[in-house]
């Protein structure tokens, strides 16, 4: 694994109103890495995500991806760093008038300069690779279960081959061998595509079997940083609770 | 910032030796994928693809690589000078391979057979809509009786809540343009008429077209635009969230919850709209004739009230009711059709505007048929 940072966050604030969500965070989270975000519900996982990807614009301090500053870039600056990255929003934000096909397709159509029938099959060849039939494609978003429409979000930001993928909670909502399914994939899509995935989540299941540190949030900024058997030796009483409970002994004993 | 992939084709003996150069990436491909698509493979046995040269290479490069690869039909392909990445997208792409029968392309009919087909489909919607739309307003007086003889049973708070918003709060707009309307049926009225010497039969026009149509029509034209598509939208986004289904097994009858208090407030609402349609139509008609005509406000009135009918008046409000429930009756049923897409939400929002308001004009049109059979 390399060490290069793919993205590095320093002395970031946010808020919204006179309520801080993040003050003073730093992280960094290097390039060909899983990166979990864990933190107690409204700490700001997701807040935090918005704030690299540019949704919501940080009232202070610096993200830059592979040493480029993204915050406040505009207009053809910003359409040039947006495709460092791919995003997988918690509800798979899939636009639903669209098939899921023509999901995919949708970036690549923006995008690349690429013939009709070949962004076809490409878009199939990423539906394929998300783990859905071919015949999902054809599909709307409405028609398909909770699990399925998470990996059309999947292929949907995969579909210009970021080198950076966000994940908002993949696992939520999803029962456990569905969730340990899309966990494999995203493993196995790690390993040969290379990715560096940022990835917010509550499971400690996906935690285990995915990431390589982890980020614990809380107190507006960055609690710990560490591999899982790291931060399991945190005195923090947050951290404490959250690996040494029965889910977290039971997702640490499965891995080993 | 990227070079422009490239690719040479040799035949050595054999074998086909395809040797690729540059960034492969789906930014890039657009420059050979359809050269590369019709590149002509026959005569060989084999194909050799070289890699040593190449720059980046992502995902969509080693799909169009290997459907190259793949398309030739060629038993034995191999790659040269891959590196390890480079190998495992090509095996990523080997085994996302299509499915092979999938290669047909659905044709859509189109001709003759396919408009006569689409006019059937839509006569029959069409007739099946009607027949559905009938079916929900027996459902819906079923439920507003039940409430009637249970009165402890309306939700009072939706009900006064929905007067409110779609009764009072319409009642600047609904003034405003009858005022403008019966200004301009004055103005129209009067250049026409004074051709004839009969400038004060203005009087009689604004009195009959404002009570007995403009006033009870425009109203129900306002609110199929304002408050019927208000009314799709908040039960189609309660159906989108799944909140509809929520309030069935919470045994919260939708019909009850949402559609009797809508359809109340407008049966109350719509007649006291048109009233107010009514008086500001014809303060606009007297407005115009006294400024434009010189008739006075004192003559205005005192002939309207010697020679305009009171009939004219209770025709006016007598379908005000009907149209209050079909702008209710149409907004709700649209709403409880609205399915789990944004689309369909707008469909439906759209289909209840174009049904009120064609609704309203046909049976305005058969009030008239009926009225003038009845003589008045």
């Amino acid at each position: 694994m390399s060490e290069r940072v793919a993205i590095r966050v320093r002395g970031l604030k946010t808020a919204y109103g006179s309520h801080v969500v993040h003050e003073n965070l730093d992280l960094d989270v290097c390039e060909g890495e899983i990166m979990g975000i864990i933190g107690p519900s409204g700490c700001g996982k997701s807040v935090l995500l918005r704030a690299i990807v540019g949704l919501k614009t940080p009232a202070a301090g610096e993200v830059e991806v592979f040493g480029e500053d993204v915050t406040g870039v505009e207009g053809d600056e910003l359409s040039r760093v947006q495709q460092f990255w791919g995003i997988m929003f918690q509800d798979g934000a899939l636009f639903s008038n669209l098939t899921v096909r023509e999901n995919v397709i949708a970036p690549l159509k923006e995008h690349a300069n690429l013939s009709r029938p070949f962004m076809r099959q490409l878009a199939d060849m990423k539906i394929r690779m998300s783990g859905l039939e071919t015949s999902a494609g054809d599909k709307y978003p409405s028609d398909l279960s909770g699990g399925m429409r998470k990996r059309a979000a999947l292929a949907r930001a995969m579909a210009l081959d970021p080198p950076i993928l966000f994940l908002d909670e993949p696992t939520a909502g999803l029962d456990p061998i569905t969730a340990a399914g899309f966990d494999k994939l995203v493993r196995d899509l790690q390993r040969s595509l290379h990715l560096t995935v940022f990835l917010v989540t509550h499971d400690v299941d996906t935690l285990a079997a995915t990431c390589d540190r982890i980020a614990v949030l809380g107190d507006r900024k960055v609690l710990a940083v560490g591999t899982m058997d790291e931060l399991r030796k945190e005195e923090h009483p947050w951290i404490r609770d959250y690996f040494g409970g029965p889910r977290g002994r039971a997702a640490a004993a499965g891995v080993e | 910032m990227s070079d422009d992939p490239e690719y040479t084709y040799e035949i050595e003996g054999e074998r086909g030796v395809l040797t690729l150069k540059g960034d492969w990436n789906v930014h890039t491909l657009g420059r050979v994928e359809q050269a590369l698509a019709s590149l002509d493979l026959g005569g060989v046995s084999s194909l050799e693809t070289d890699l040593t040269n190449i720059g980046q290479l992502d995902t969509a490069g080693a799909f169009l690589i290997d459907r190259t690869a793949s398309q030739s039909g060629l038993e034995s392909s191999q790659t040269k000078g891959a590196s390890q990445q480079a190998t495992s997208l090509l095996e990523q792409a080997r085994s996302l391979r299509p499915p092979p029968e999938q290669h047909g392309s659905r044709s859509e009919p189109h001709g003759f057979v396919d408009l006569l087909e689409r006019t059937g489909r839509t006569v029959m919607n069409l007739a099946n809509e009607t027949i559905d739309t009938l079916a929900f307003l027996g459902e819906t007086i079923v439920s507003m009786l039940k409430m009637f003889v249970r009165p402890t049973r309306m939700r009072w708070t939706a009900f006064v809540s929905v007067m409110e918003e779609s009764g009072l709060d319409a009642v600047p707009i609904v003034a405003f343009l009858s005022f403008f309307v019966g200004m301009v049926i004055a103005f129209i009225g009067a250049t026409t008429l004074e051709a004839f010497g009969a400038t004060i039969f203005t009087v009689e026009l604004v009195g009959i077209a404002v009570l007995r149509e403009f006033g009870v029509v425009l109203t129900a034209v306002i609110l199929a635009g304002r408050t019927n598509s208000a009314f799709t939208a908040q039960i189609g986004a309660m159906r989108m969230r799944q909140e509809v289904d929520a309030m069935t097994t919470l045994g919260l009858d939708p019909m009850d919850v949402l559609v009797v208090p809508r359809a109340y407030a407008m049966l109350i609402m719509t007649p006291v709209l048109t009233l107010v349609a009514v008086l500001f139509g014809i303060g606009g008609g007297a407005f115009v004739s006294w400024l434009a005509l010189e008739i006075n406000p004192t003559v205005f009135f005192g002939r309207l009230r010697d020679f305009v009918p009171i009939e004219n008046f209770w025709v006016g409000m007598s379908k005000a009711p009907v149209f209050g429930m079909i702008v209710a009756l149409i907004g709700c049923r649209q709403g409880l059709l609205v399915g789990g897409s944004v689309q369909s939400l707008g469909q439906s929002t759209t289909r209840s505007v174009v049904q009120a308001l064609f609704s309203i004009i046909v049976v305005d049109a058969l009030f008239a048929v009926f009225y003038m059979e009845l003589g008045i």
